[in-house]
């Protein structure tokens, strides 16, 4: 498949590159585990899979520091698992147990994590985005009020190409640009709206350009690439907390599976995901390291081995979960105590 | 003091910014115009753009960047136009911020304040003039407040801001002019429980907002003829004050609900079932409602008179159900 994009970058150093192999490696084995949860009955409701786009959310999310804030989409495992919430909890989510990093009552589509700042996990397309401008606008505006991290917080907010569709997109990209403000756009392009072709949704396909309408820094990244990715957004980052205003990637990236689990996939040709997963992220960066001697038979296994541990730890520890007392139901319709609420600062 | 309604919201919106630096005021108009309703007049020169911004009409926009300032640690009012603009924003207020904290378990809580006029009377057409807080009260997870005095256009803003929910302000249009008498060290009020407005023993008038004011009008109308009516003002209308509610109706044995809003799937519809729930065997009279007409609201004066209650209509209404009349029983 012929693509426009800048050569790759170098590879980094072993630990690194390992690093980058194993976060996509968790992803997909973590999704595959689920899918097969999720014909057993385990896991409910829908189940978007983000497999195919695992070098997104690998090679951005672990730039951010403890202090910057991460908005994702209804698809957002991935991005969970990279920023550090732990597996266990990710799952027992899935499950609908109590263990579950929102006590089980959002499920896959509704991961939220404060200790990581993760704030959801958003399942209405383009919901997120102007969440992601107020997290920004509250980063800019605790610097005047003195107790604020040393560095500004920046706020990376994940979307697809569907959601550059609605008008939230607009008027967020709008208000980031307008203000200043440390957002991260991160447009996760699969190519498909559910099952609407980009070019069938949108009158402009280039979508870094209509980013670009706002003034914003914009660039096109080749997001099967985890180093391209992962180069990208330390500039990008980088920029941003120096003060640059928000700035918008667009990560040109395809899912390998249906849109949910409820997909039947009649929207586009067996050949085209056959001829997308000839650049899996895995193997990309699999092979190159392989050319560069860091990775063989043996190391790819023990990879493999870890990743499987943590996922059949994540499955034994839901499994072993409880079911929240349906006593319990009316809980947190409103904050149970009287203290100033919200998040600190 | 004398002072206006739109002194008093203004008074509490300078009080907040002045108390707290996590607050600030966000909407349209609201720093260089002075506010659509003048409310925040002033403001922008006193506080500076950090603290009084004007945003660009993106209703979704801006009300969701509140709710993850809130999210963020910040304060935020955030001031919609009026309510009808506030549909542009539905989704940020009812699938985030009223959702959030359920939905993460408990992890994140919104504390944010959203502020926006409501209500008919000023002949601006359909689009204009409409009564949705109760719509907006039907969402579980969002607090409702009608303030519709002095005392609680000034008091409610504060008592919100530190609620650790999403609080929603519906200030009635013909309010902002309103003048009367305010306590200099007039400050924040409970924003939990109605209050009475008029003590009476015959029927009470169960109303909340602009409409406080009609049925007031209309209880020293019925009392030149000996009718006493009670008048209760709701003030909250999630969490609705159910026991002030039952506690007038025990008393007085009939009850009228009075709101500007369409009858069908209303709050007066949910305040009637409730009065059916738990006060059943006090009534002596079925429940009566003044609402407005179901019509888009209209343009000239006289039909849009007719499409929203007017102080005759409370008066007939109590009338219908006093003793001896059709409705009334014995």
């Amino acid at each position: 498949m012929t693509h426009p994009y800048p050569p790759s970058p170098p590879l980094p150093d072993e630990e690194h590159a390992r690093t980058l192999l194993r976060h996509m490696l968790l992803i997909r084995r973590f999704e595959e585990k689920c899918a097969e949860l999720y014909t057993q009955e385990k896991i409910r409701g829908f189940l978007h899979l983000y497999i195919g786009e695992e070098a997104v959310a690998a090679g951005s999310i672990p730039l951010l520091g403890p202090d910057d804030s991460v908005v994702a989409t209804y698809r957002e495992h991935g991005q969970a698992l990279v920023r550090g919430v732990p597996a266990t909890n990710v799952m027992a989510e899935m499950y609908g147990k109590i263990e579950g990093c929102a006590r089980g009552r959002g499920g896959s589509m509704h991961i939220f994590d404060a200790e990581t700042r993760f704030f959801g996990g958003n399942a209405i397309v383009g919901g997120g985005i102007p969440i992601a401008v107020g997290l920004a606008l509250a980063a800019r505006r605790e610097r005047s009020l003195g107790d604020s991290p040393d560095e500004l917080r920046v706020t990376a907010c994940f979307f697809g190409d569907g959601a550059m569709a609605e008008g939230e997109f607009h008027e967020s990209m709008n208000l980031a640009a307008l203000w200043h403000l440390p957002v991260l756009f991160c447009c996760e392009n699969n190519l498909y709206a559910m099952g609407t072709p980009l070019d069938v949704a949108h009158s402009e396909t280039e979508l870094a350009l209509r980013a670009a309408s706002y003034g914003m820094p914009s660039w096109t990244v080749d997001g099967m690439d985890v180093l391209a990715v992962e180069d990208a957004t330390r500039r990008a980052i980088e920029a941003i907390r120096g003060g640059g205003g928000p700035h918008f990637l667009e990560f040109r990236t395809y899912r390998f599976r249906a849109h949910s689990m409820f997909d039947p996939e009649l929207y586009r040709a067996k050949e085209e995901v056959e001829k997308w997963k000839e650049r899996d992220p895995i193997s990309l960066l699999a092979s190159r390291m392989r050319e560069a001697d860091m990775l063989d038979d043996a190391g790819m296994e023990e990879l493999e081995a870890e990743v499987e541990a943590e996922v059949e730890e994540a499955v034994r520890f839901s499994e072993e979960g409880s079911w929240e007392p349906v006593e319990e139901l009316t809980r947190f319709v409103y904050s149970e105590s009287d203290v100033d609420g919200g998040q600190s600062p | 003091m004398t002072a206006t309604y739109r002194a008093a919201v203004r008074e509490a919106i300078r009080e907040a910014i002045i108390r707290d630096e996590r607050v600030f005021l966000m909407g349209e108009d609201v720093g260089r115009y002075g506010g659509c309703y003048a409310v925040s007049k002033g403001l922008l020169e006193e506080f500076g753009e950090d603290r009084i911004r004007d945003t660009p009409l993106s209703e979704s926009g801006f009300v969701g960047a509140g709710i993850g300032a809130a999210l963020g640690g910040m304060r935020p009012i955030v001031e919609v136009m009026t309510v009808n603009f506030s549909l542009l924003a539905l989704d940020q207020i009812v699938n985030n911020a009223a959702t959030l904290l359920h939905m993460s378990g408990g992890a994140f809580n919104v504390p944010i304040v959203i502020r926006m006029a409501t209500g008919g009377g000023r002949q601006v057409a359909a689009q204009h003039s409409r009564s949705l807080e109760g719509w907006y009260a039907h969402i579980p997870g969002l607090k409702i407040l009608t303030p519709a005095t002095l005392e609680d256009a000034r008091g409610m803003l504060w008592t919100a801001l530190q609620d650790p929910d999403p609080v929603l302000i519906f200030e009635h249009v013909l309010l902002y002019n309103m003048e009367g008498d305010l306590a200099e060290d007039a400050g924040a009020v409970q924003i939990d429980r109605a209050a009475i407005r008029r003590e009476g023993r015959d029927v009470s008038v169960i109303t909340y907002g602009g409409s406080l004011h009609k049925a007031l009008e209309a209880a020293d109308r019925l009392a030149e003829d000996g009718v006493s009516a009670e008048v209760l003002d709701l003030r909250t209308l999630r969490p609705l004050d159910t026991e002030a509610i039952l506690q007038t109706v025990a008393r007085t044995n009939r009850a009228v609900i009075v709101d500007e809003a369409w009858r069908s799937g209303s709050i007066s519809a949910e305040i009637s079932a409730r009065i059916t729930e738990g006060a059943f065997y006090h009534l002596d009279a079925p429940v009566a409602r003044v609402c407005g007409e179901e019509v888009p609201t209209p343009y000239p004066k006289h039909l849009e008179d007719a499409a929203l209650p007017q102080v005759d209509d409370i008066v007939q209404a109590v009338r219908s159900i006093l003793p001896g009349t059709e409705g009334g029983g014995s």
